[in-house]
């Protein structure tokens, strides 16, 4: 397998520059002649599409949801970094790449890692220039907050909905290039396979969503922008729909999947409340810069009215374990302390897994009407989910799942095994390793997209002839497309007696248990076991009633999980083989004395790429080593 | 938090496709918690339809934060149902009684068709967006972001109609089905601030004639929009685009023949 | 279902002319109405010399029909009809376009913040024109008029509020004149885009007291009339 990163040589700050003027470029009158397909139409999509339209190519655009403006990049609440030093407190391109590569616990590529920092600056200005209207001072200036993992105040924001701006404005853009006849949008379309021919990616057959039809679409190169799969564990942050089937698809086509156990579990969700729960709520981390995160001393307060608990019986542990960062202790960590608390019985709320996030402090210091300038439409969806009032009663929050840094294996051109395969955003693994920090997937989504994707693809095209597609009989296309069909008539066909959900449900619990928070070799061996005969049950007694022919969310949902439960075979046995502890991936048997992650840089500092090999066999574990010259490999300390 | 369970009579709209004639359909949803949403409420209730082997509600919904605009129905008269500045999926079945009987409805409109139940073709929006409801401004090398001061007030004021999510509520509550609100706020939140200006006028008469050729109603100033919409855009928004719009429509030229250029 | 299978509207349909859009049919509605408001105050304002006695009135009838030789009445019927006209021609293409774009109704609809006012305009404004007719054929041409003297209005106006039925139909006019008013001069801002937070809640006090003085004055003449005030 062929795991060259191609990455540039000399020194790091040149390499994306000296990268940028060695690609090739097309010929504008030749632009219009190449056609590539986008799937996703979020940050990374969304941006990719337009850029790419902007410059000229003919680009189609698809995405499960009504419209391209629901991608769930949209919910993305608290803010965007980028190194602009407007604060004057020492932030630098290099100290937000060395943020980025200590936070994600040195599993990221180092040249990935610089070139998003490097182009964060011009992101914002990309943003504004687009009508994001971004939080301002009254001196006209952005303003800017702190995020979780970094000293400097580098965090630009748009309320609580930052997220929503963003996309916003990627999708003014891309409706733009639709209005022009540049892009082709094709919404509620949900691409289920992807068309190799001669070992190329040239095109994916998808199900119109509505009418039922399978169809393919043929291009010169496909980008997959579909984001992360946390959905594996049912329960998460991610929207409803958010699935792991495109990369999934590619992967079994010859894609290598980097790093499938890497998970970020979010320290600030709401906690659940029953069974019948669909997903879950985050809190922004941004909360965390006015919040204190407690919980009792003793359990026996833990059921009692948190007002009531005074001020000596209360453990704020992470202003106690890491007093340099306090409560704004990176992702990964702040979660698992919370786990370690709530696994103590300390936890608070009727389940007894939740911890306080307590501004009685920052409302007496600021004024109640500055925290709700800050954050008042969180404390508003944190009361119409909860019933409770967070300016009286402090907030009980718990992790859940939120981001998968793992996915599909890419070269520092965000292409992957398959030449002609693109990868953006967080589908791809390659900016975050271990851990991402908050405000980091913004900013990799629209760098992907404002600024990569269109240097990038475009130096693949350029090697292309132009106008040269295989034809929509060609045998692969047909055998793809009728490959397709036989799934989902077999889908429907078992007629069994349970739905698609129980089974998502089911693999969510697996998955939560046993590749959750912390693991084990014991645990990750059980799931291995129960994974694959869930799977065996699905395919025995899957009910999916209705027909392909017109809009069926149970089909949809069957399609999903089917591939969830292979998928997360390849996440429990990635984490079963990674030994060590980091970031995200807290192994149980890897651990120091005071309970903090143990990196065995010795045997583990590489990435874990992993081979489809076919039905029924066991994938094959590659490596792609990483090497750290710019930043001192060293143990992560928040303390 | 309390614990009782309720039972509820649920009176919803079954369409097949656009194209077949709908009617409403009667389910029990029995032992509903108070702190379900109402999805999960449908949830449950189409688990129970899929066991039976009978087709489940079709509805829209994704992100269930109510942030991403797609869950769409008119619950007991009431787009996104009887909590103010609530999407469908943020509506809490504590809002609801013990024999509660519920119609759910989708969103009526000639330019909404019904897809299937209660899901409807929203494409309308963007289409009006792609008409005119962006800045031109090509990825590349733009100017530094805080070269262009922008008073908190406007910013403020830009934002507060830029978070209009595009779920169609307002649309949907209109007695005339009209789209004004939803352009409007898109007509404010590029019109407020000055990279919108070289625009901005074009943009209201492109976005007005999208908007007309869509077929939506017009505005006459009832409010309903303005109480039905879960991010609480306000009507404000709409005489600002109607100012923009006489202005561009009093000052409109056409063009004149530039353009091209020697070399 | 794709934005592209449909078109953009783009450049070609942007001169599709403000007469013809919503906006700008919803503008000639606010601009009309500015002109039939400012008239029916006008006239109420006029009409108080009712209260000064015969000779006054009739002065007052002869100083409209002598204005500019003869000439300002008709220059104000012009204006008047042609501001009607465009009122009633945006309002029933606005209400054809709206019945259109909403052709499968609700079973259950719940009003939140309309107001009964805004919701019976076009009642209100449909009863309005027919009173119009009448009421120029009651006391201008008097073809509806028991017993018309074209040289003396003062008579005309006490005659005709004489009759109980018309005095009746007056004020029934006259409330949905009301109820017109009260939405419309508030809507009238609305659509030519004059709302401030500032000066919001000016907006609404000035409908309502515009209206109550308007409607409370006029309804007092035919009462005046039966009531014996004025004889």
């Amino acid at each position: 397998m062929d795991l060259n990163a191609r990455i540039p040589d000399g020194p790091i700050e040149k390499k994306w520059e000296k990268h940028k003027f060695e690609s090739k470029l097309v010929n504008p009158a030749n632009k219009r002649k190449y056609r590539v397909i986008m799937v996703g139409s979020g940050l990374a999509g969304g941006a990719g599409a337009a850029s790419l339209a902007e410059l000229g190519y003919n680009v189609d655009c698809f995405c499960y949801q009504d419209s391209p403006r629901r991608a769930h990049s949209i919910a993305a609440q608290g803010g965007i970094n980028a190194a602009k030093n407007y604060r004057n407190d020492g932030d630098s391109v290099y100290r937000l790449f060395y943020d980025t590569v200590k936070g994600g616990d040195f599993r990221a590529r180092e040249a990935n890692v610089y070139r998003l920092a490097e182009v964060s600056a011009d992101i914002i200005d990309q943003c504004v220039a687009n009508g994001v209207p971004f939080a301002r001072e009254y001196g006209g200036l952005l303003d800017n907050r702190s995020f979780g993992g970094a000293q400097v105040s580098r965090t630009f924001y748009a309320r609580g909905q930052t997220g929503q701006q963003l996309l916003i404005g990627a999708y003014q853009a891309l409706e733009r290039q639709v209005g022009l006849g540049t892009v082709k949008m094709h919404n509620r379309h949900e691409m289920l396979e992807l068309i190799v021919v001669d070992g190329v990616a040239r095109g994916i057959v998808t199900r119109d969503m509505v009418t039922g039809e399978i169809e393919s679409h043929i291009a010169d190169a496909v980008i997959l922008s579909t984001g992360g799969y946390g959905n594996v564990f049912y329960l998460s942050t991610n929207a409803m729909g958010c699935n792991g089937t495109a990369v999934w698809r590619a992967h079994k086509k010859g894609a290598a999947f980097g790093n499938p156990c890497f998970t970020q579990i979010h320290p600030t969700c709401i906690p659940v409340t029953g069974d019948h729960q669909s997903k879950l709520t985050l809190m922004s981390e941004s909360l965390r810069n006015d919040g204190r995160v407690w919980v009792p001393k003793k359990k026996e307060d833990c059921k009692r009215n948190p007002n009531d608990i005074k001020e000596e019986d209360r453990d704020y542990y992470l202003e106690r374990k890491y007093p340099s960062f306090g409560n704004l202790a990176p992702r990964d960590i702040s979660s698992r302390a919370a786990k370690q608390v709530c696994d103590e019985g300390r936890g608070v709320g009727e389940t007894g897994l939740g911890v306080y996030l307590d501004f009685s402090d920052a409302i007496r210091r600021l004024g109640k009407a500055k925290i709700e300038e800050k954050y008042g439409n969180l404390f508003e969806m944190y009361e119409r989910i909860t019933d409770e009032n967070p300016y009286e009663t402090p907030m009980r929050i718990y992790p859940a799942v939120h981001y998968t840094m793992g996915g599909l294996w890419v070269d520092y051109n965000l292409q992957s095994t398959i030449p002609g395969l693109f990868v953006a955003g967080e589908a791809n693994f390659s900016d975050h390793g271990a851990n991402r920090l908050g405000a980091s997937a913004l900013m990799q989504g629209l760098a992907d997209g404002y600024f990569v994707l269109p240097a990038t693809v475009s130096n693949y095209l350029a090697g292309l002839k132009p106008g040269v597609r295989p034809a929509a009989d060609h045998p692969e296309v047909t055998g793809t497309v009728t490959a397709v069909k036989d799934r989902i008539q077999k889908l429907l066909s078992i007629k069994g007696t349970k739905s698609p959900t129980h089974f998502h449900r089911e693999l969510g619990k697996i998955m939560w248990e046993y590749c959750g928070m912390a693991r084990n070799e014991a645990g990750l061996k059980k799931a291995l076991e129960l994974i694959p005969k869930l799977r065996e049950e699905f395919w025995k007694d899957v009910r999916v009633v209705g027909e392909n022919e017109s809009l069926n969310q149970s089909l949809e949902m069957a399609a999903r999980v089917a591939d969830f439960l292979e998928l997360g075979e390849l996440m429990c046995l990635d984490a079963l083989q990674r030994r060590e502890s980091c970031g995200g991936h807290f192994r149980e048997e890897f651990q120091t004395e005071d309970g903090e992650a143990l990196r065995d840089d010795e045997n583990f500092c590489h990435v874990a790429v992993w081979e489809y090999t076919g039905e029924g066999q066991a994938p094959v574990r590659h490596i792609e080593p990483l090497t750290f010259d710019n930043v001192h490999l060293a143990t992560r300390s928040y303390k | 938090m309390s614990h009782k369970s309720m039972n509820l009579t649920l009176h919803v709209w079954r369409q097949k496709n656009a194209k077949c004639d709908g009617k409403f359909v009667e389910y029990k949803a029995d032992g509903v918690s108070p702190d379900m949403s109402f999805l999960e409420m449908l949830d449950v209730v189409n688990e129970g339809l899929i066991a039976k082997g009978e087709e489940p509600i079709e509805f829209d919904h994704d992100c269930r934060e109510g942030i991403c605009g797609m869950c769409s129905m008119v619950i007991n008269g009431r787009p996104h149902g009887p909590k103010e500045r609530t999407t469908t999926c943020q509506l809490h079945m504590r809002s609801f009684k013990d024999g509660d009987s519920i119609t759910l409805e989708p969103w009526r409109a000639e330019a909404f068709p019904v897809v299937r139940d209660l899901v409807v073709d929203r494409t309308a929006f963007d289409r009006i967006v792609a008409a005119g409801g962006f800045i031109t401004a090509p990825a590349g090398t733009p100017q530094d972001a805080n070269a262009l001061p922008i008073s908190k007030e406007n910013a403020d004021l830009s934002m507060d109609a830029a978070a209009c999510i595009g779920c169609g509520a307002c649309v949907a509550a209109c007695p005339n089905a009209s789209a004004m609100l939803f352009v409007s706020a898109k007509i404010s939140h590029l019109g407020l601030l000055p990279q919108g200006q070289p625009e901005r006028y074009i943009r209201v008469r492109d976005m007005i004639a999208q908007m007309d050729a869509e077929e939506f109603g017009t505005c006459t100033n009832h409010g309903e929009c303005e109480a039905a919409c879960p991010k609480g855009i306000k009507m404000e928004n709409i005489a600002r685009m109607n100012r923009d719009y006489i202005k561009a429509s009093l000052t409109y030229r056409p063009a004149t023949s530039g353009g091209g250029g020697a070399g | 279902m794709s934005v592209a299978e449909q078109s953009i509207a783009g450049a070609e349909a942007r001169g599709h002319g403000f007469m013809a859009s919503s906006v700008g049919r919803k503008v000639i509605m606010a601009a009309t109405g500015i002109v039939l408001f400012g008239f029916v105050t006008v006239h109420m304002i006029g009409n108080t010399q009712a209260y000064m006695g015969a000779e006054t009135f009739n002065g007052y009838a002869k100083f409209l029909h002598s204005m500019l030789h003869g000439g300002g009445i008709w220059i104000f019927r012009a204006v008047l009809l042609a501001a009607a006209g465009l009122h009633i021609w945006a309002a029933v293409t606005l209400t054809l376009d709206n019945q259109a774009a909403r052709p499968v109704g609700y079973r259950t609809q719940q009003s939140v913040a309309s107001t009964w006012s805004s919701r019976t305009m076009r009642w209100s404004g449909f009863i309005l024109a027919a009173f119009i007719v009448y009421h120029l054929l009651h006391l201008t041409t008097g073809q509806a008029h028991p017993n018309f003297d074209h040289a003396n209005p003062y008579a005309n106006f006490v005659n005709g509020f004489k009759v109980p039925a018309a005095a009746g139909f007056y004020v029934v006019a006259q409330l949905c004149l009301g109820l017109h008013m009260w939405h419309g001069v508030w809507s009238v801002t609305q659509s030519l885009g004059l709302a401030h937070p500032r000066y919001d809640s000016l907006r609404r006090h000035f409908a309502t007291g515009l209206t109550f003085l308007v409607v409370g004055v006029n309804i007092s003449y035919p009462i005046a009339v039966l009531t014996g005030v004025i004889h």
